[in-house]
């Protein structure tokens, strides 16, 4: 579904990517691990063009979008959760829903307002409150339900358990699950092991903004020395 | 032990809705007391709240039994309160060491000098500051080309310029690599040891927390749960329901 | 109590046209935090395409229709204005914006000089409302009724897109996080054209609405410009129910200065605005912006160092050759170097609170033109001997930059440029219609020196001591603690408050203390031409350091003197071409998107380039 080739990416004079490829099937779930600053992020904003690489090709169903504004990338069925939450302050949670509403599409799962309600509790009871009044867990939420609504055939969550309450991850963790049995495709970039165990099926490891390893959690358990090297549990 | 940081009843609310909500605590002299609790839990506004960049709804916040609830940031710190940010504040058109500079050049109030040319100006007293965090040899390099560990390193430094008695660090190992993240704390708590600084932080990281903080404070929706010690708090039931969870979906995982 | 309604009423129909040229303003303002100084050139457009319409179109639907079509017109080009020049520059510091919106108003002066040449043309009148209706017995324009009764349609329209549709939803959360917006698929580049359009078609329909009751000429954009920024200030940038409250506060004030204090009319308006920033310093409806660490934009700058031994080298040779040229070139020459080293000082007194304070002054000619005033009016009303009404310069010029500071300090970033672009034009106002003192704009003339000074080389060398003397004083104060406590105060105002420092009176020093150096640039300017004159004082002057600032590089110590060098040679050659503001304006535009580091700034990283250690600065 997803097939990315060669990728360099750069903030400014920094080089963060150095010729990433990873291929990403329908249906799966992906954990991207690796430490802070080792290019996790970088690698789902280059996907979703909001980091331009400088050479390299990101397929998504046989196009490339290397070159494409953000908002071509989405409406191609991209859907993209940032890792610093960004929902809009001032907008009530109905309206950050709002924004984030798109056509629906042919082969994604279709959301409408209620049924996300349904999965996030929370947002249906603060429907009407401005996102700025919400706890960080709940802006959590709004983020992914808000990329929800644009009926996205891939997901790409930067870091969801970053900065929320151990209880909340734990929620999070069962919601994804719930995307993936919806059918969903969700790529997870995150540093937290524990929670990448649970919700994915596949992990990739970067460092240094090449990639480490790319297999199984059965396949990372059996080589302890790769998640000692690059991992620093 | 002695009493250096008392806070009655601290609320703030912004248009109606409660940030905080009626927080009481004390930090004792060369304590390091760790404030936990989700995002948005109130803790950066409890913070701001102390350090007096935001003004408290009501309650009152007493320094060495002075109150200081209201006061501008500027006078808490002359006071002898530091503080480093959870987004590193430092001056990005200076060096590293001009950084210091500046803090001492305050300190020693030579604000309002037009004369001495200032990169002069306290440059050995601040490299020594730079050596308590290892940045001496990085003292010359202008401050926007810093890895993100060594400017968390820096604000310390700053920070600990005038001496303070109390320090309010808030998400001092936000973003850093596990290793640097026990590292950092590791040269907080010797401080706290040698100068007899106290210490309140906020921290994400439950390893950093449980390993560090002498007490801890939890926070949840502007009011806090608990505060103890960390088997205290490790146990309390309602810390484990609105923030530790129950850790069952886990704990196969971290069994394997 | 009759005559009091009719004014009443003549208020209400002012304040339509000013509201709908406002709430243009405000709403680009809001979504794409750009303060868009060439909003005033649309509502002369709209005014000026308006009246060509009318005079093709026939009667009364032609009359409407030619102001419907004047909008989409205006509409248009503000698209085209907004997709070639601004979209390059969303992500640079205000300045640059407001640099590159200043080029376009230049453009379009020239542009409409060349198509519909420079005569004042009346409005028509509109067809079936030529008369007045007898309101209380006293007469009140058709027009003016249709006017106040169109007014509250437009607001509760634009309220409504707004508040109520997905558009609105759109753009307000654009307003907040564009590239999230884009992320979330939303092509934000339209939301943005579309928004700056329907902005410039507001003002070409307030320019097109107000020809009944005026008319079009080439001086309506900076006409209109002070009263827009002023009721958008004091209403609270970004708010419509606040644009147009205060519309109508200023426009009724208007009506009754004009009748009972015809001397004020200017004045009163930013009294009003002083009063209400006393008290709301966001303005009636604004929110306070959150104060957060936004201020740099860009690359940082590279930490200042003073000039090492070539630098200090080349310094003294430029400074020998400046002394020694009378003795190679003529009387010309030499005036062209004195208003070279007056324009270097006020540059360099704007970059000292601009850069170096990160406080983007908008109005800093009213302490050049302040001091020349002061000693102007010294001279021509006491007969004071030169060398006092000289000093009395700087000092006057420092006070009133105190004044204006003690205002304008508190706000931050945008507002804090709109409010001193506001006191200018009040010190402007003050100059022009306070007659008896200032003569007005028949200016202050035969302010000479004194006879020690009369010939042009001994001036020179009088310029050079001061002009030079205060550059250097000004270098000489960022590198002492008080310019490193100034950066630290733009760099991160948090973290400064956090160590001690007062931010706010440090940056009210320096404004005071940019003022002053002004001031003194004024003294000089004032004895070398022998007359001041309210132009001194216009928004025009400021925009000209501004723009000095700017070109010379914001990010560089020299970058105001030189960019004063660079202005006054190219000005001198351009202006005797007949399009020369054309040409000048495209020459900024293409600055801003080409080099937009400055002269300075350019050579600098051309040369760390050539050295090859762009990432380390050596010491």
């Amino acid at each position: 579904m997803l097939s990315v080739e060669g990728i360099h990416s750069y903030y400014g004079k920094a080089h963060i990517l150095n010729d990433l490829s990873f291929r990403i099937g329908r249906g799966e779930v992906v954990a991207l691990l690796g430490r802070n600053g080792a290019g996790k992020s970088t690698t789902l904003k280059s996907v979703m063009q909001l980091v331009r690489p400088r050479s390299g090709r990101v397929v998504f169903q046989d196009s490339d979008l290397v070159g494409a504004p953000a908002f071509r990338v989405a409406k191609s069925g991209i859907g993209y959760v940032p890792e610093d939450r960004r929902i809009f302050t001032d907008l009530t949670v109905m309206e950050n829903l709002e924004v984030g509403r798109q056509p629906r599409r042919d082969g994604a799962p279709v959301w409408t307002v209620e049924q996300l309600f349904e999965i996030f509790p929370n947002l249906a009871e603060r429907r009407g409150n401005r996102g700025k009044h919400m706890s960080g867990g709940e802006q959590q939420m709004l983020t992914i339900a808000r990329t929800l609504m644009g009926n996205p055939l891939l997901l790409l969550l930067d870091e969801p358990s970053e900065g929320i309450a151990p209880v909340i991850v734990e929620q999070m963790a069962q919601t994804i699950l719930k995307l993936k049995a919806e059918g969903l495709t969700v790529v997870i970039s995150e540093q937290n092991l524990h929670f990448a165990r649970v919700v994915a099926d596949r992990a990739i490891i970067i460092e240094g903004g090449e990639k480490k390893f790319d297999g199984s959690f059965a396949e990372l358990e059996a080589h302890p020395e790769i998640r000692d090297a690059y991992l620093s549990v | 032990m002695t009493e250096i940081l008392r806070v009655e009843n601290l609320k703030k609310s912004y248009d109606g809705f409660l940030a905080v909500n009626g927080v009481s605590f004390a930090v004792q002299q060369g304590e390091l007391k760790a404030l936990i609790g989700p995002n948005g839990a109130g803790k950066s506004t409890c913070f701001n709240m102390l350090m007096g960049q935001l003004k408290p709804t009501a309650g009152q916040v007493f320094l060495d039994g002075e109150n200081i609830t209201g006061k501008q940031p500027r006078d808490i710190w002359r006071k002898g309160v530091g503080r480093t940010f959870q987004i590193t504040g430092t001056y990005q058109s200076m060096t590293v060491i001009e950084n210091v500079q500046m803090a001492l050049m305050s300190h020693h109030r030579k604000l309002f000098a037009m004369r001495p040319r200032a990169w002069k100006l306290f440059r050995g007293e601040a490299f020594e500051f730079l050596e308590t965090v290892s940045m001496a040899d990085q003292a010359d390099r202008p401050c926007s080309i810093l890895a993100y560990g060594d400017l968390k390193r820096l604000e310390l430094a700053i920070a600990l310029t005038h001496r303070p008695r109390l320090l309010l660090m808030d998400e001092p190992t936000a973003g850093m690599a596990p290793s640097a993240r026990i590292a950092l704390m590791q040269l907080v708590a010797d401080i706290v040891q040698d100068q007899g600084v106290s210490v309140l932080f906020t921290e994400h990281d439950m390893d950093v927390v449980f390993a560090h903080a002498h007490h801890i404070m939890v926070l949840n929706r502007g009011a806090l749960i608990a505060d103890g010690s960390a088997a205290q708090v490790r146990n309390n039931p309602q810390v484990q329901d609105v923030y530790l969870g129950g850790g069952t979906l886990f704990k196969e995982a971290q069994d394997a | 109590m009759a005559f009091f309604f009719a004014q009443f009423l003549t208020g209400l129909a002012n304040a339509s046209s000013l509201f709908l040229v406002a709430s243009g303003l405000s709403l680009i303002f809001g979504v794409t935090r750009i303060v868009n100084f060439a909003h005033g050139s649309f509502y002369m457009l709209g005014a000026f395409v308006g009246i060509t319409l009318m005079n093709v179109l026939p009667g009364t639907v032609g009359f409407w229709g030619a102001i419907l079509l004047t909008g989409l017109a205006v509409g248009a080009i503000g698209a085209f204005v907004e997709m070639v020049v601004l979209r390059p520059i969303y992500r640079a510091p205000e300045l640059f914006q407001l640099v590159a919106t200043f080029g376009v108003i230049l453009v379009i002066q020239d542009l409409a000089l060349m198509i519909w040449g420079a005569q004042d043309r009346m409005g028509p009148r509109a067809p079936g409302l030529r008369g007045v209706w007898r309101i209380f017995g006293e007469p009140v324009p058709k027009y003016d009724l249709v006017m106040i009764a169109i007014t509250p349609f437009i607001l509760f329209a634009l309220w409504y897109l707004i508040t109520k549709t997905r558009v609105g939803v759109l753009v307000r959360a654009a307003t907040q996080d564009r590239e999230m917006v884009g992320a979330l698929g939303v092509n934000q580049a339209w939301l943005f054209t579309g928004v700056f359009a329907l902005g410039s078609a507001l003002a070409g329909w307030g320019g097109a609405l107000q020809l009944p009751k005026g008319g079009a000429d080439l001086l309506m954009d900076f006409n209109i410009i002070g009263s827009v920024f002023v009721v958008v200030v004091i209403g609270g940038m970004g708010s419509l129910p606040g644009a147009f409250i205060a519309a109508v506060l200023i426009s009724v004030l208007n009506v009754f200065g004009v009748t009972y204090l015809p001397q004020s009319t200017l004045v009163l308006m930013f009294v009003v605005m002083a009063v209400v920033l006393i008290i709301r310093p966001y303005g009636l409806l604004g929110r306070e912006e959150v104060a957060g660490e936004h201020g740099q934009v860009g690359a940082p700058e590279t930490p200042i160092r003073p000039y090492g031994r070539l630098g200090q080298t080349l310094v003294g040779v430029l400074l020998l050759a400046l002394v020694a040229l009378p003795l190679v070139v003529d009387q010309f020459m030499l005036i062209l170097l004195i208003d070279m080293v007056v324009f270097a000082l006020f540059a360099a007194s704007l970059h000292f609170i601009l850069g170096t304070g990160g406080l983007v002054s908008f109005g800093h000619a009213a302490f050049f033109g302040g001091g020349a005033y002061a000693a102007a009016l010294l001279v021509y009303h006491l007969n004071t001997p030169m060398e006092i009404a000289f000093l009395f310069a700087p000092f006057a010029a420092g006070l009133l930059a105190l004044g204006i500071g003690w205002f304008c300090i508190r706000l931050s970033g945008v507002y804090f440029a709109m409010l001193t672009l506001a006191f200018s034009q009040l010190v402007w106002s003050m100059a022009y219609q306070w007659r008896g003192l200032t003569r007005g704009d028949d200016g202050l003339v035969n302010i000479w020196p004194s006879s020690w000074l009369s010939d042009t080389i001994p001036f020179y060398y009088f310029t050079l001591a001061f002009g030079i003397g205060g550059i250097l004083v000004l270098r000489h104060i960022i590198h002492a603690p008080f310019g490193y406590a100034l950066r630290a105060g733009r760099d991160s105002p948090r973290q400064a408050e956090a160590m001690g420092i007062h931010v706010k009176r440090i940056q009210h020093t320096a404004f005071g203390l940019a003022g002053l150096m002004a001031g003194l640039a004024g003294g000089i300017f004032v004895f070398s031409k022998g007359s001041v004159f309210p132009t001194e004082l216009e928004i025009g002057a400021s925009f000209d350091a501004l723009i000095v600032v700017f070109l010379g590089g914001v990010k560089t110590l020299a970058g105001g003197v030189v960019g004063a060098g660079f202005l006054t040679v190219i000005e001198d050659w351009l202006t005797r071409l007949e399009y020369w503001r054309l040409l000048l304006g495209l020459v900024i535009i293409a600055v801003v998107i080409i080099a937009p580091e400055g002269i300075v700034g350019t050579l600098r990283s051309r040369w760390a380039k050539l050295r090859g250690h762009n990432e380390e600065v050596v010491k």
